[in-house]
């Protein structure tokens, strides 16, 4: 056991953390979207529109998430049209790649949480809405997605949890996250074993905040 | 299409090897996660605080931290275990481990994890008047696991159990990193010579695709066949 080398990577790695958490943040808010998009897609009675938001889901969660990130980073490029658009200057980027990738891959997984948080309101509470006047787009928003939101916080606390671990995928497209930052220490320093206990326990840390998080948001919803 | 030529001018022949490679990790990868399930779910389920404790330590640690976290620390950390062990018994020659192992390892013990939850849940969702009836019986300990407790497990198992080989099947793609040439290398060596990756990743996406269709279609069957009876 190298101590020294321990406490010396310490501060790098948690460095890195915070750039994982930023890659973490942005691309759950930018999936929540999405993932909200193609959950009222599903609901729709359109079999073109239900349809096509099932394949969305079904492409993104039927495939690795690397090779996601690696079509948006090295493929994008390749189309000469688009690098003579605006788009170019996010598609260049490596940061807004992978972001773009756990964006629409968390996006899929969220549609379908929202999906069966929608599909499991009881009937009676839209229809306790409806007899009460309340209007079809008031009983969306103020009835249907706050239930949805409350249905699907133990799920989507997973899904949470699973792309934190996603975000380390950044490192293969040049990106110094966490795990970016542990591998060249490994790789410079040949002690693999120091560096997976120093990065693995912020990881853990981490999975342990939101887990909390997560906890704390769904007792204070809870119904009772 | 003519990337896709089987023999030397296409791709067609070493895309179709790699993805029998990725077939084989993920099977591998399974078998030694059913392996560590076996060893660790009962630990799970026991009485004894320190084996639960050593159990829940095991899946608390593999499913918190990246899947690429836990391959990087066995590929750097995998050549210097087997050194350090063959070096007690007086071997000092460098010994190079096969990417293939190194890679089902690191997977299988990542889906050990998952799948050890899974035997979890499904054992004790099965009735308790079950073992009570068993014991009634007089079934002795192995009569009553294989006879009675297994069956039933596994009809509980099997829709997770499907999840867990898809995930299995998609981790499979970041050994990659390690240089074992499955589907997601392949395509990374294709993409690079012929400097088409747009088209050589999404055939990859295509095939992983391929593979998790297929295997739904092949666990489904399974489904109904263990729930006969229900």
């Amino acid at each position: 056991m190298d101590l020294e080398l321990m406490i010396s990577s310490f501060p790098k790695l948690i460095n890195a953390a915070v750039i994982t958490l930023k890659l973490l943040s942005v691309s759950l808010i930018i999936g929540l979207f999405i993932g909200l998009f193609f959950a009222i897609l599903r609901l729709n009675k359109n079999i073109f529109i239900n349809k096509f938001a099932y394949g969305y889901s079904y492409v993104f969660r039927g495939t690795p998430l690397l090779v996601q990130i690696f079509i948006i980073y090295f493929g994008l490029g390749q189309i000469e049209y688009l690098r003579s658009t605006v788009l170019w200057v996010i598609l260049k980027e490596p940061y807004w790649c992978a972001i773009i990738a756990f964006a629409l891959n968390t996006g899929a997984y969220t549609s379908e949480i929202l999906r069966s948080a929608f599909q499991t309101i009881k009937r009676g509470i839209l229809e306790a809405g409806k007899s009460l006047g309340i209007s079809n787009k008031v009983i969306f928003y103020k009835i249907q997605i706050p239930i949805a939101i409350r249905q699907s916080l133990p799920a989507y606390g997973n899904e949470i949890i699973l792309m934190m671990k996603g975000t380390s995928l950044a490192s293969t497209v040049t990106l110094m996250d966490l795990t970016g930052v542990a591998k060249y220490i490994i790789s410079t320093t040949f002690k693999p074993i120091e560096v997976f206990i120093v990065a693995g326990g912020i990881y853990l840390f981490m999975t342990f905040m939101i887990h909390n998080v997560i906890k704390f948001l769904e007792k204070k919803y809870s119904f009772n | 299409m003519e990337l896709l030529a089987f023999g030397d001018t296409g791709w067609g022949d070493e895309l179709f090897y790699a993805t029998l490679m990725t077939i084989a990790v993920s099977i591998t990868a399974m078998m030694i996660g059913f392996l560590f399930a076996l060893i660790f779910t009962p630990l799970k389920l026991s009485q004894n605080k320190f084996l639960n404790f050593i159990a829940n330590s095991y899946t608390t640690i593999i499913r918190g931290v990246p899947e690429l976290l836990v391959i990087y620390l066995f590929f750097f950390g995998g050549t210097g275990a087997v050194m350090f062990v063959a070096s007690i018994f007086g071997y000092n020659e460098y010994i190079e481990i096969n990417a293939f192992i190194t890679g089902a390892f690191a997977i299988g013990i990542i889906s050990g994890a998952y799948s050890t939850e899974v035997f979890r849940g499904a054992i004790q969702s099965i009735d308790k008047g079950q073992f009570e009836a068993a014991n009634v019986l007089g079934l002795n300990k192995f009569g009553k696991f294989f006879k009675i407790i297994l069956p039933q497990t596994l009809r509980l198992a099997i829709p997770n159990l499907s999840n867990v080989w898809q995930i299995t099947l998609k981790d499979t793609s970041l050994i990659s990193v390690t240089g074992l040439v499955e589907i997601m290398r392949q395509s990374y060596i294709a993409a690079g010579s012929t400097r088409d990756p747009l088209f050589f990743y999404s055939f990859a996406a295509v095939l992983y695709l391929l593979l998790t269709f297929v295997s739904m279609k092949l666990i489904n069957r399974l489904e109904v066949k263990y729930s006969r009876g229900y």
